[in-house]
């Protein structure tokens, strides 16, 4: 009956008690809200780095993460692709030469990294050709062809089928150059990527560079993220003689880029501090709430210690009052933030003009809302922990009155 | 047989500029079965010797034998199990629970006992019929009268099966026909359930009820008839 009597006790007060439950919705659209914004944002950010430009697992010469020395490469290797493309995790294996150059043309140069590979096998991999927006990605039928960024097509005045001059040191450390013919121009959501990075087949730039044959990298694509760790171990049991022998290293996503992965951690330390200040503020209004309606009822809490209920059920009946506040007040909220979550995740959130900014920091302009299972629970935990605590201070002044003065006061 | 047994009891309270005896020295023997009346005028005392009996507050000096128990020697959880299982209150303001029903605030009293749901709702639905509440179960305090609300607070008390009903001032917020009522009702009880029955009043309708009546001033008695 305890039970029964806090939750009455809720609805004496139904303007008070809306107003807690209200500022509870608000805390946790808030908190869900923005955790739904960044980690949406994070996770598109992570997951176009992986689709478009890392893919999930690589494999490099062991020194050629530290110095993208054009001799660096991987012997034989056929050998690694094949045992990725064996595993039923894997979506796909791809060879890359990858060098450093500078592209020009008559009217301006600039730096970049032009990427050669094998289209079809590159296609499994990395979704740059999804991404083409005018011309066609490279096929074995083009003559010398390169697909560049739209971004650096601006910045070098391209159009289709422009010539593009490409310089880079060779195999023997010659200054050499070549022609490519721009078939296609791609656009992501990383407007820095875009103009860096140039893709053309792997034979043109093996044939320009000296090392027709051999690779820089092999990139492995899975069909499920969270399944890179496993491949990663089994790819690590299978090649471990290479690795011990320092002819390969292979790496995660995580391992190549440690800002995404920083940037994940971080997102939920950020999404979790703004949801624990939010409740804060919100213990404070409802200590404040309850500290109210405890005054109220001294004369009826004096009474009920008169006539022979312990201080520890008065506690519990404070308690579950303000526990029941909150855990209305959770699930509205946790509902009203599951709809706004949902609506967003299908819909997005178009920052419009602000697009082309977020662009230049590689986040897409619209953002699609994630929250996981987790978030939602712990937001409800600690809203009620929140209550539990906010509890303490108002049962303790409802304990410390005098059942005496109480009847005093009635009489 | 004496169920409440007061011996030199004292009350000062010190926590005002001048000391104050509310109590000075009461020695008073209770037996079960009385309809007993404290009276006096306002200020005399008659409250705080209610309190001390029920338990509510601590002598300074002198001993309450309750049953044969000194309740000076219990602990404060002690003295809250005691209250619960042996005294009955019945207050001015009647101090229903305002969001129980009338079966409910009688129940509530027999549930911190630990009795069984159905035992405390059938003894509830008897003591409210007792009471002349029949077909009010499930009126909650604000939809009864003053007298019906007294009413729930007697078969409250009565739930608890107390070894003695303490009312203070029980008929002050009642008009004359719910005075009558509630004291009628209180005298059959006394009568057919051999309850003990003290009440602190300045009521003359109440007074001419009582069939003993100690009269206080000053903290002492002054007469016992």
């Amino acid at each position: 009956m305890i039970a029964s009597i806090a939750w009455r006790n809720l609805w004496r007060n139904k303007l008070r008690s809306l107003i807690i439950i209200a500022a509870v919705v608000v805390g946790i659209l808030g908190g869900v809200g923005s955790d739904g914004f960044m980690e949406g944002m994070v996770d598109q950010r992570v997951n176009t780095a992986i689709a478009n430009e890392l893919s999930n697992i690589q494999l490099h010469q062991p020194d050629f993460l530290l110095n993208n020395e054009i001799n660096y490469t991987i012997p034989n290797p056929d050998q690694y692709i094949e045992v990725a493309n064996q595993m039923p995790e894997v979506k796909g294996a791809s060879k890359r030469i990858i060098c450093g150059a500078m592209a020009s043309t008559a009217t301006a140069a600039t730096s970049v990294l032009i990427c050669g590979v094998i289209p079809e096998q590159e296609k499994k991999v990395t979704g740059i050709y999804k991404k083409v927006i005018s011309g066609n990605y490279l096929n074995d039928e083009q003559r010398i062809p390169v697909v560049v960024g739209k971004k650096l097509a601006d910045k070098l005045e391209l159009n289709l089928n422009s010539k593009l001059i490409v310089t880079l040191a060779d195999s023997s450390g010659t200054i050499t150059y070549g022609a490519f013919i721009v078939v296609g121009m791609y656009q992501t959501s990383n407007n820095l990527y875009d103009e860096s990075h140039i893709f053309v087949r792997i034979n043109d730039l093996g044939k320009l560079a000296g090392i027709t044959g051999q690779v820089h990298e092999i990139a492995i694509s899975l069909f499920d993220n969270k399944q890179t760790s496993l491949v990663f171990d089994k790819l690590s049991s299978s090649f471990k003689q290479q690795i011990n022998n320092k002819l390969i290293d292979m790496r995660t996503w995580e391992q190549l880029e440690p800002l995404l992965k920083s940037m994940i951690e971080m997102t939920a330390f950020f999404s979790y501090l703004f949801l624990i200040i939010i409740l804060i503020a919100l213990a404070f209004a409802i200590i404040n709430t309850m500290t109210m309606a405890i005054l109220e009822r001294k004369r009826e809490i004096g009474m009920l210690m008169a006539i022979g209920m312990t201080r520890g059920k008065i506690f519990t009946m404070i308690m579950l009052e303000t526990l029941f506040l909150a855990i209305v007040g959770g699930l509205v909220g946790l509902l009203m933030s599951y709809g706004l979550v949902e609506y967003y995740a299908h819909y997005g959130l178009d920052f419009g003009s602000m697009g082309s900014g977020m662009s230049y920091i590689g986040y897409d302009s619209i953002v699609y809302f994630k929250v996981t299972d987790g978030f939602y629970l712990a937001s409800f935990i600690l809203v009620a922990i929140t209550a539990v605590l906010s509890s303490i201070s108002p049962s303790i002044k409802a304990l410390k009155l005098n059942p005496v003065d109480a009847i005093r006061e009635l009489n | 047989m004496s169920i409440i047994q007061i011996n030199n009891l004292h009350k000062t309270y010190t926590d005002t500029k001048v000391p104050v005896k509310a109590v000075n020295g009461i020695s008073l023997s209770i037996e079960e079965g009385e309809f007993t009346a404290i009276v006096g005028p306002s200020g005399s005392g008659k409250t705080t010797f209610l309190n001390l009996m029920g338990g509510l507050d601590t002598p300074t000096e002198g001993d309450i034998l309750i049953g044969g128990k000194n309740i000076k020697d219990l602990n404060s959880r002690q003295l809250i199990d005691f209250r619960l299982h042996h005294i009955g209150f019945v207050f001015q303001s009647y101090n229903l629970i305002p969001v129980l029903t009338a079966i409910e605030n009688v129940a509530f009293i027999m549930e911190l006992q630990g009795i069984p749901k159905k035992e405390r709702h059938q003894i509830a639905m008897e003591l409210l019929k007792k009471t002349g509440l029949e077909g009010k179960e499930n009126y909650r305090p604000g939809e009864l009268s003053g007298g019906q609300q007294q009413r729930v607070s007697v078969a409250r008390a009565l739930a608890s099966k107390p070894k003695f009903i303490l009312a203070d001032e029980p008929t002050a917020n009642l008009d004359s026909a719910s005075t009558e009522d509630l004291l009628n009702m209180m005298a059959e009880l006394n009568k057919s359930e051999n309850m003990t029955f003290i009440f602190s009043t300045h009521d003359k309708r109440v007074m001419d009820k009582a069939r003993r009546i100690v009269t206080i001033d000053d903290g002492k008695v002054v007469s016992d008839v």
